[in-house]
């Protein structure tokens, strides 16, 4: 198998809490020990609820912030700690979609020059050249190229992220980062939009981290998935497998929480409902930090932190103490009826 | 960088902008008064009917229309029209250059400061609280005590004394746009910090520095006329509309035009370049294009 485009490993990221001028209150454990590959033309898809720090793996990844500790490396270089100059250089190999179209663009800037700035910043192209490329990229996205001379507040939300998905793979980038790039969007311009981005990758065959709390989204797009829970990824399959068996009872819940287009099977579909919230990570729980909310806990759970667990050697990994030896998930209704 | 950006149209092209600058009937009104204003203090020499300092003690405190003086005389017979068109030219100095001065040195180090924060950010935060500890008045004036009397440095002590709320005012807009995601879009596309700060951040700015200066010019006006006063500004028998108004103060019951000719000078210079500000700012937000 060919080298991965992007290897993390033991990513963390944490926030120190300060009140006032220096005193340190608490740390924000936002991502805890998070690994994982993306190879070429391969998406993961990164789901978990708000607060579950995958929009922090995806800034760290693209290294918008600093990972606290971990090793990132995007082509096989490291890129955890690059010199300003060297991190600017190889960010050409990768981009950011972000979630919210309205504020990811400069109001003030022309959408030629968002689209041309990667272009320019690199120096890759410039006078007709850099309009052709910027032309080309804008009709690869499906817009025309009169667009060039409009400004951010005349488009609509769906043509935005348009622009900003022209923007990002201007350069051909070896990575895309996609960061809930539809929850601002209508129900009709999200299917438009996910269907651009299979659209481009087959074509341009980057390597795509998708981030997002849509599952259905995420079951489109993804060809793998990882469950993020308390900024710790508790489960990681192949697209097909989690929906058909899901094995940590975190995903279990997750994935009845989505509804299914088909009423009489919506109506039988067992339904889990977690209590309470997610818990502040700035105190995680003990133990498998899932355990204060799983209905099946038991005393284990508080005192030990499970493992990701290869259980049948073929790529499904999860982290519970209660999945069997041969990848049997627990019953989470089991424990949940009385 | 002007150079890299070639090749798409302007962002605002000059044409465009006095276009939609044009479309705002109050903006033109504005800025036909500034121009106004700064053509009289420029042409005094020419198109006052007579020696703003020569004093005529037999035709003291003559009230507006008299013959000769259309508005009137002042304590010691002067022609108040003659001193309220040179007074134009003290008070636009101060009014103009201070703020331009506050503008030139606060907004490099704001959005410098704003943008990479650290240990130079709070030494400049610190500073300006410093300043602004101390009432402007008595900085100004300390200022202008140490570089000595003459206009020119009451006019850079007025500047002085506006860097650090202009600083402070710049420094908080870009501490917010460098949260902004558009900014980390930008990093993402591999833009130098330099482009970030002046393509990015300075062009999302410049709305609220062209309020905060046409807020600084009247004020600037004003500042003048008190240091004036103080005997730090300009020296007698040189008219400034500041000291018009103070030496009108004794006289408000005999003679309330001595006070409300120079004081309507002040608003109506204010008032345009608010106006102008205003319009222009505008003018140069794409968001407002018709």
């Amino acid at each position: 198998m060919s080298e991965p485009v992007l290897a993390v490993s033991g990513l963390r990221k944490h926030f120190v809490l300060t009140a006032g001028l220096f005193a340190a209150v608490g740390t924000v454990r936002a991502v805890e020990d998070v690994s994982f590959e993306i190879r070429s033309g391969e998406t993961l898809g990164l789901v978990g609820e708000s607060g579950s720090g995958k929009t922090t793996v995806g800034r760290c990844v693209t290294r918008l912030i600093d990972p606290t500790a971990g090793r990132i490396t995007l082509n096989g270089a490291d890129i955890t700690r690059l010199s300003r100059s060297r991190l600017r250089e190889m960010r050409r190999h990768m981009h950011v979609v972000f979630q919210d179209p309205y504020s990811s663009l400069d109001p003030r800037m022309s959408i030629g020059d968002i689209v041309a700035g990667p272009l320019r910043h690199h120096g890759i192209a410039s006078g007709g050249e850099l309009r052709r490329r910027v032309d080309a990229m804008l009709e690869a996205v499906g817009m025309r190229a009169g667009i060039r001379d409009r400004f951010p507040h005349q488009l609509s939300g769906g043509q935005r992220q348009r622009v900003a998905i022209a923007r990002a793979l201007i350069l051909e980038p070896n990575l895309l980062v996609a960061d809930e790039p539809l929850s601002a969007l209508d129900a009709s311009v999200q299917a438009s939009i996910i269907n651009l981005l299979l659209d481009l990758q087959a074509r341009m065959g980057f390597a795509c981290l998708y981030i997002t709390h849509d599952l259905s989204a995420a079951k489109v797009l993804c060809d793998r998935i990882a469950v993020m829970y308390l900024g710790r990824i508790v489960e990681v399959a192949a697209n097909e497998q989690l929906f058909a068996a899901p094995r940590h009872p975190y995903t279990q819940a997750l994935l009845s929480a989505v509804l299914t287009p088909d009423p009489s099977a919506q109506q039988a579909r067992r339904r889990i409902v977690l209590e309470g919230d997610i818990p502040s990570p700035v105190e995680p729980p003990s133990g498998c930090v899932f355990h204060t909310r799983c209905p099946v806990a038991i005393a284990r759970c508080a005192v030990d932190e499970p493992a990701l667990v290869d259980h049948l050697g073929d790529g499904h990994v999860a982290a519970c103490h209660l999945i069997g030896p041969r990848g049997e998930a627990p019953d989470i209704l089991a424990g949940a009826q009385p | 960088m002007t150079a890299a950006m070639a090749g798409f149209p302007r962002r605002v092209p000059s044409f465009a902008l006095i276009g939609r600058f044009s479309e705002r009937p109050l903006a033109v009104v504005g800025a036909i008064l500034a121009l106004g204003v700064v053509a009289i203090a420029l042409a005094a020499p020419f198109i006052a009917p007579r020696d703003p300092a020569s004093t005529d003690f037999g035709a003291l405190l003559l009230p507006p229309l008299s013959e000769g003086h259309p508005l009137g005389t002042d304590d010691l017979g002067r022609d108040v029209i003659s001193r309220v068109i040179w007074g134009a030219q003290a008070s636009m100095q101060a009014g103009v250059f201070s703020t331009l001065l506050a503008v030139l040195v606060a907004v490099p180090i704001g959005l410098v400061s704003g943008y990479y924060r650290g240990a130079p950010d709070l030494i400049a935060m610190r500073l300006t609280d410093t300043m602004l500890a101390f009432p402007y008045l008595i900085v100004a004036v300390g200022l202008a005590v140490v570089l000595g009397p003459s206009l020119t440095n009451a006019t850079i002590a007025i500047g002085l004394v506006q860097i650090p709320k202009l600083l402070r005012v710049t420094r908080g807009e870009v501490l917010a746009l460098r949260e902004e995601t558009f900014v980390a879009g930008a990093v993402a596309d591999g833009a130098t910090d330099a482009f970030i700060i002046f393509r990015h951040i300075l062009p999302n700015v410049v709305n609220t520095l062209l309020v905060q200066s046409t807020i600084i010019v009247p004020y600037a006006i004003i500042a003048e006329s008190s240091l004036s006063f103080l005997g730090l500004g300009v020296q007698p028998p040189t008219p400034s509309w500041g000291v018009m108004l103070t030496t009108a103060q004794p006289y408000m019951d005999r003679a309330p035009w001595l006070a409300l000719v120079p004081g309507l000078a002040i608003s109506i210079a204010s008032l345009s370049f608010n106006l102008f500000g205003d319009g222009l700012r505008d003018a140069l937000d794409p968001r407002l294009r018709r």
